[in-house]
């Protein structure tokens, strides 16, 4: 951990009132948890007093104090989870990964947590590992996930993705469509959402067809930077939850109508992509 | 000025003042627990509920955070708001059953049972030490951690804080721990301040009935280090 990395990520949120949860995410993007030296850190270069960042950091659940695995693996306790039997589930991956709930393995390869709920209640008991929903979970399943997982849920599912069809996808926020008829890329609907990067800022096209990768946008982007991906109705950013399986950066992700999610590479260039139907009969 | 109604009586008092200040200057007593006089209001014990407005309106609400409002109705000592009390510090009782303080209150209103499940915790996030240490002391030396069932108060990562002066002022408004004070493990003392004071046992010998409310006591375990 280097300091000056900390402050670049301060300084890219200074003059931000109440930034530290972005600064935060962002540090915690780049080492998978909370160094206790970066929040030093932090509270040099905000002026802000350590017990204030330690309040924050522990307050919230996405925080960790401590390195997480290299996997983060969620099992929904939600009522609706609850009752279909996720507490047997729970502990069927403690007792496989030997961890309690809240803990990384030794090799740092899995982090188990319990989450209230991740709004999925029909499709329950839910896991999710990576942002891969798997549903309908029971505990022979279990030893299937964690083998998945240790193999690669990315790399197994993009390998298996050779088809060209269309797609129909809705923000995951609001569940606004974002389609847009009127301006057609490749002969189909285009997906229209709002991009920014460093002081761009503006709309950009992508083409609806899985596997083509045709784009328009607003302003320029130099191949190779990460664009940010927002909701043009919401204004939510549609950050996923994993990193590209071919070049680490963030995937962007939308919800496909037909059930499922599509994630892509924010990077400009990079044709990282992954399509998730898990649990949608497909 | 504004006008308001207590338990009956007109009162007026400056804008800006909470419910609390009016009532106890007009003399009509609010038990309190989180709040200090020089210290910013919290609203976190709500013993201090008063009841405001009437009828069905009527709704319970914590005197030392709300503002007087002209033509306020307020009721200092209804059954609803006695009702209230006892049930909070029933509900202290359950949590924090060794405290002086919440017992002298549960005794002065009249609480004589405790009907949930025993805990020994030794604070009630009542939030004092850490208005005390960042108001009046102007030190941030502790806050509040975590949230929920774990949510606890104390330094950053139970590290002693470089911005402790050991004033010990976080123990002198605490109102529910004897023990907060961990001097016999360094590495994780808010203040140790009390190893400054004179040991309250040394001299009991003649005191062959005094009992040391300490436990573990602070002095001994020094002295048999």
């Amino acid at each position: 951990m280097k300091a000056d990395e900390i402050l670049s990520i301060v300084d890219k949120h200074e003059g931000d009132r109440g930034g530290l949860i972005s600064i935060f995410e962002d540090i915690q993007a780049k080492y998978s948890y909370l160094p206790a030296e970066a929040l030093k850190v932090v509270a040099d270069a905000t002026g802000r007093s350590p017990v204030d960042l330690y309040a924050v950091a522990t307050f919230y659940k996405s925080f960790s104090l401590k390195p997480r695995g290299k996997h983060l693996c969620s099992v929904c306790m939600g009522t609706a989870c609850h009752v279909r039997g996720a507490p047997v589930i729970g502990g069927e991956f403690a007792r496989q990964l030997k961890v309690t709930p809240g803990e990384t393995t030794p090799d740092k390869e899995f982090t188990l947590e319990t989450v209230n709920c991740l709004g999925a209640c029909a499709l329950g008991p839910i896991v999710v590992v990576d942002g891969h929903y798997f549903s309908k979970v029971d505990s022979a399943r279990v030893k299937q996930i964690i083998k998945k997982t240790r193999d690669g849920l990315d790399e197994a599912e993009i390998k298996a993705d050779r088809r060209v069809y269309l797609l129909t996808v809705s923000c995951s926020r609001c569940n606004h469509s974002l389609m847009d008829p009127d301006h057609p890329i490749d002969g189909s609907p285009s997906i229209r959402v709002t991009a920014s990067s460093g002081r761009e800022h503006g709309w950009i096209r992508l083409s609806s067809l899985y596997g083509s990768f045709t784009v328009e946008s607003e302003f320029g982007i130099r191949t190779d930077t990460i664009v940010d991906f927002f909701c043009p109705h919401c204004h939510a950013e549609l950050k996923g939850a994993s990193a590209c399986p071919l070049c680490r950066a963030p995937m962007i992700s939308m919800i496909v109508r037909a059930g499922g999610i599509v994630q892509i590479c924010s990077r400009r260039g990079c044709k990282g992509h992954m399509l998730d139907l898990n649990g949608s009969g497909f | 000025m504004i006008t308001l109604v207590i338990n009956g009586l007109e009162v007026s008092v400056e804008e800006g003042t909470t419910l609390l200040e009016a009532a106890q200057f007009y003399g009509f007593p609010i038990p309190t627990l989180c709040h200090m006089e020089g210290l910013s209001p919290y609203g976190a014990c709500r013993l201090c509920v008063v009841e405001i407005g009437e009828g069905p309106k009527a709704k319970l609400v914590s005197s030392c955070t709300y503002p007087a409002q002209e033509g306020l109705r307020v009721r200092t000592a209804s059954s609803r708001v006695l009702q209230a009390r006892k049930m909070i510090l029933e509900l202290m009782l359950a949590s924090c059953p060794q405290s002086k303080t919440i017992q002298d209150l549960a005794s002065a209103y009249g609480v004589r049972q405790q009907r949930f499940r025993q805990e020994y915790e030794d604070c009630i996030l009542c939030g004092l030490c850490v208005r005390m240490c960042e108001e009046q002391m102007m030190a941030k030396a502790i806050g509040f951690r975590g949230r929920g069932q774990t949510r606890s108060i104390g330094t950053p990562f139970d590290i002693k804080s470089d911005v402790c002066r050991l004033c010990g002022g976080c123990i002198y408004v605490c109102p529910a721990c004897q023990l907060r004070c961990t001097y016999t493990e360094p590495e994780k003392a808010i203040c140790g301040g009390c190893a400054n004071l004179s040991p309250p046992c040394v001299e009991k010998d003649p005191f062959d009935d005094m009992m040391c409310y300490m436990e573990p006591c602070v002095a001994c375990e020094i002295d048999k280090n």
